[in-house]
């Protein structure tokens, strides 16, 4: 029987093709937007909780304060003095420091401003936080003092409209270095950008000695409280009042959490968003649901007189919006999974591969089920109205 | 014989902007097992009603409807619609198939409704296709097909649930004379070869010489007959 008013109502929706396509259009909209949305905001979560499991979630990071890049000179640095403190807290396995400065890159004639790294090499955290593989050449060693390893961007010819090439010289700041390496993709386009150099070396080419970007702390135990004793370890020996710190520690879990939170917040908005459009697409249904009762008003009289019960009539109606919604919805997830695949595609290029679209089934048939659903919902109404028809009036209407 | 359809001082009124309307104004009618029985009256006489009367599409507004004895004046509208399936086939001047559907699908309908598996449904349809001179049209849709020809498909699915009554209003209205003259002799060959009960509502008087019995009906009322 409901196998039969399948048939029937496709047989109808074929017969008045265009309509049937508009109607399905105005749902398709909506599911796109909410499947490319949603699985958008999956793969961007899953990317970023990805990137901070590669750092590791036993890692605390100490910054001087208002910087999360580049410090400015209103900051009070952190120094050895205070990684010496952060290495004798209790807890702490390790710790290393780390500068950032804004460099000034000269190959081939052209010029570039890129972010530039100082580490230690060879330091076993410094090794641990950057487990990237170097693709061509080799890693940083101690003691070399005029060789730096770039990131994966600097692979590409265009950036200096000449391939760069192990052993080639290049200028930073003006002084002359050798590219020792080079790393894979870190699968975001800004630690790609970036020039890495031993750290003796910037302290000389910024004059800035003693001074670092932040600091990194390996503990070994629970790292919320250990980095609250690292806070007040730190507040102490720079002699400050608690709540005036110029540092923050973080965790990457604490991280982790005010991303996560900020991107369902942006997910949930932006989901909203698009089930308006849903509700739209639904009232296009219940308006062709309508048209179609009051054109089929005969048909409808016809089908009763020759045995078909209200119920009859009321299935007939809600399986074919529920047939327009499903098509729409399946449409739309089409369109959804081929729009975030765009992304992906769009993401991979500028930079950062690391973004995954990933189509959980059950958003997939969860899409499919509720297009169905809000199809059927809006057809209620009209094949209510349908059913309740009298079959004298019915027959009589022209 | 006996009796299949009876309507016993049956009576409609119709509201009609705040006045009411009486179509039928204490009816009597009796239809029995394999008779072809015409109803016969003038536009506006309450053929039209009693005919919805005798094929349960519309309850009466005071006296009684009896469906081989059990009175169904009082049904709910799903009941009468399985009775309707059941017991009763129509065939309208107008035709009244739809039209997204092909022959075969018009003819099947009727089973639909019955819960009929589609196998079965497909074997009745066909063979009442091929009965009436249909055969080769089954994948049809009515716009392909003639007036004589659609009137056949309308009688095939009157047929589909093997009914007690054919109930046929004005079945050549629509029709020249020639064609109508072969739609009735289809309905005259179904009445005695098949034993089915026909009733055919008319205005035409010349149709009365198809029926065994006449029944004639002016004003809401019988006359005569």
């Amino acid at each position: 029987m409901i196998g039969d008013y399948f048939r029937y109502g496709i047989s109808n929706l074929r017969q008045q093709k265009l309509r049937s396509w508009l109607t399905m259009m105005g749902i398709f909209i909506g599911m796109a937007a909410v499947v490319s949305l949603i699985s958008l905001g999956q793969g961007l979560e899953s990317s970023i909780n990805e990137q901070f499991e590669s750092i590791g979630v036993d890692k605390l990071f100490i910054q001087p304060k208002g910087i999360f890049g580049a410090p400015t000179t209103e900051v009070n640095p952190l120094t050895t003095k205070d990684l010496k403190v952060i290495e004798s807290t209790s807890g702490v396995v390790d710790a290393a420091g780390l500068s950032i400065e804004a460099a000034k890159v000269e190959f081939n004639d052209v010029v570039r401003y890129v972010t530039l790294i100082g580490f230690v090499a060879e330091d076993p955290l410094i090794e641990e936080v950057y487990s990237y593989d170097i693709v061509e050449g080799g890693k940083l060693l101690k003691g070399e003092k005029s060789k730096v390893v770039l990131g994966n961007a600097f692979l590409d010819e265009d950036l200096f409209e000449r391939q760069i090439r192990i052993r080639d010289k290049i200028l930073i700041n003006d002084i002359e270095y050798k590219v020792k390496g080079f790393y894979e993709t870190f699968g975001n386009a800004p630690d790609d950008q970036t020039v890495y150099l031993p750290y003796e070396v910037v302290e000389e080419l910024y004059d800035v000695p003693d001074e670092y970007g932040f600091l990194i702390a390996k503990v070994d135990g629970d790292a919320e409280a250990i980095g609250g004793k690292i806070e007040r370890k730190l507040r102490k020996s720079r002699d400050l009042e608690e709540g005036n710190e110029d540092f923050n520690v973080q965790t990457p879990k604490e991280l982790l959490e005010s991303f996560n939170a900020i991107l369902n917040i942006l997910q949930i908005f932006l989901v909203g968003i698009a089930a308006i459009s849903l509700v739209v697409g639904g009232i296009g249904i219940m308006n062709t649901m309508y048209t179609s009762v009051l054109e089929r008003t005969k048909e409808i009289g016809i089908m009763k007189s020759i045995g078909a019960t209200n119920n009859d009539i009321l299935g007939i109606f809600l399986v074919e919006s529920g047939i327009l919604g499903f098509i729409g919805g399946g449409i739309g997830v089409l369109l959804g999974v081929g729009f975030s695949k765009l992304v992906e595609v769009g993401a991979a290029n500028a930079g950062y591969s690391i973004i995954k679209i990933s189509f959980p089934l059950n958003l997939i048939v969860g899409t499919l089920v509720f297009a169905f659903i809000v199809g059927s919902l809006s057809g209620a109404v009209p094949a209510h109205k349908a059913s309740k028809l009298k079959p004298v009036d019915a027959l009589r209407y022209e | 014989m006996k009796t299949i359809i009876k309507l016993q001082d049956v009576w409609k009124t119709y509201h009609m902007d705040e006045v009411d309307v009486t179509a039928l104004a204490g009816i009597n009618v009796e239809i029995r097992g394999g008779e072809f029985v015409a109803v016969v009256g003038p536009s506006g006489s309450g053929k039209s009603t009693s005919m919805n009367m005798i094929g349960c599409l519309d309850i009466p507004t005071k006296g009684k409807v009896f469906l081989e004895g059990k009175d169904i004046s009082r049904m709910s509208e799903s009941g009468l619609a399985q009775i309707r399936g059941r017991k009763i086939g129509f065939v309208f001047q107008t035709f009244n198939l739809i039209n997204t559907l092909t022959a075969l699908d018009n003819v099947m309908l009727p089973m639909t409704f019955q819960n009929m598996s589609r196998g079965k449904r497909l074997k009745i349809a066909k063979s009442l296709l091929t009965k009436v001179g249909l055969g080769e049209r089954v994948d049809h849709l009515p716009g392909e097909l003639s007036g004589g020809e659609r009137q056949r498909v309308a009688i095939a699915r009157a047929l589909s649930n093997n009914p007690e009554v054919v109930l046929a209003d004005e079945p050549t209205g629509n029709l020249d004379s020639k064609t109508g003259k072969e739609i009735m002799d289809v309905l005259c060959n179904l009445n005695k070869k098949e034993k089915k009960t026909i009733v055919m509502v008319t205005h035409d008087n010349s149709l009365t010489k198809y029926a065994q019995r006449v029944i004639r009906i002016k004003d809401g009322k019988n006359v005569g007959g």
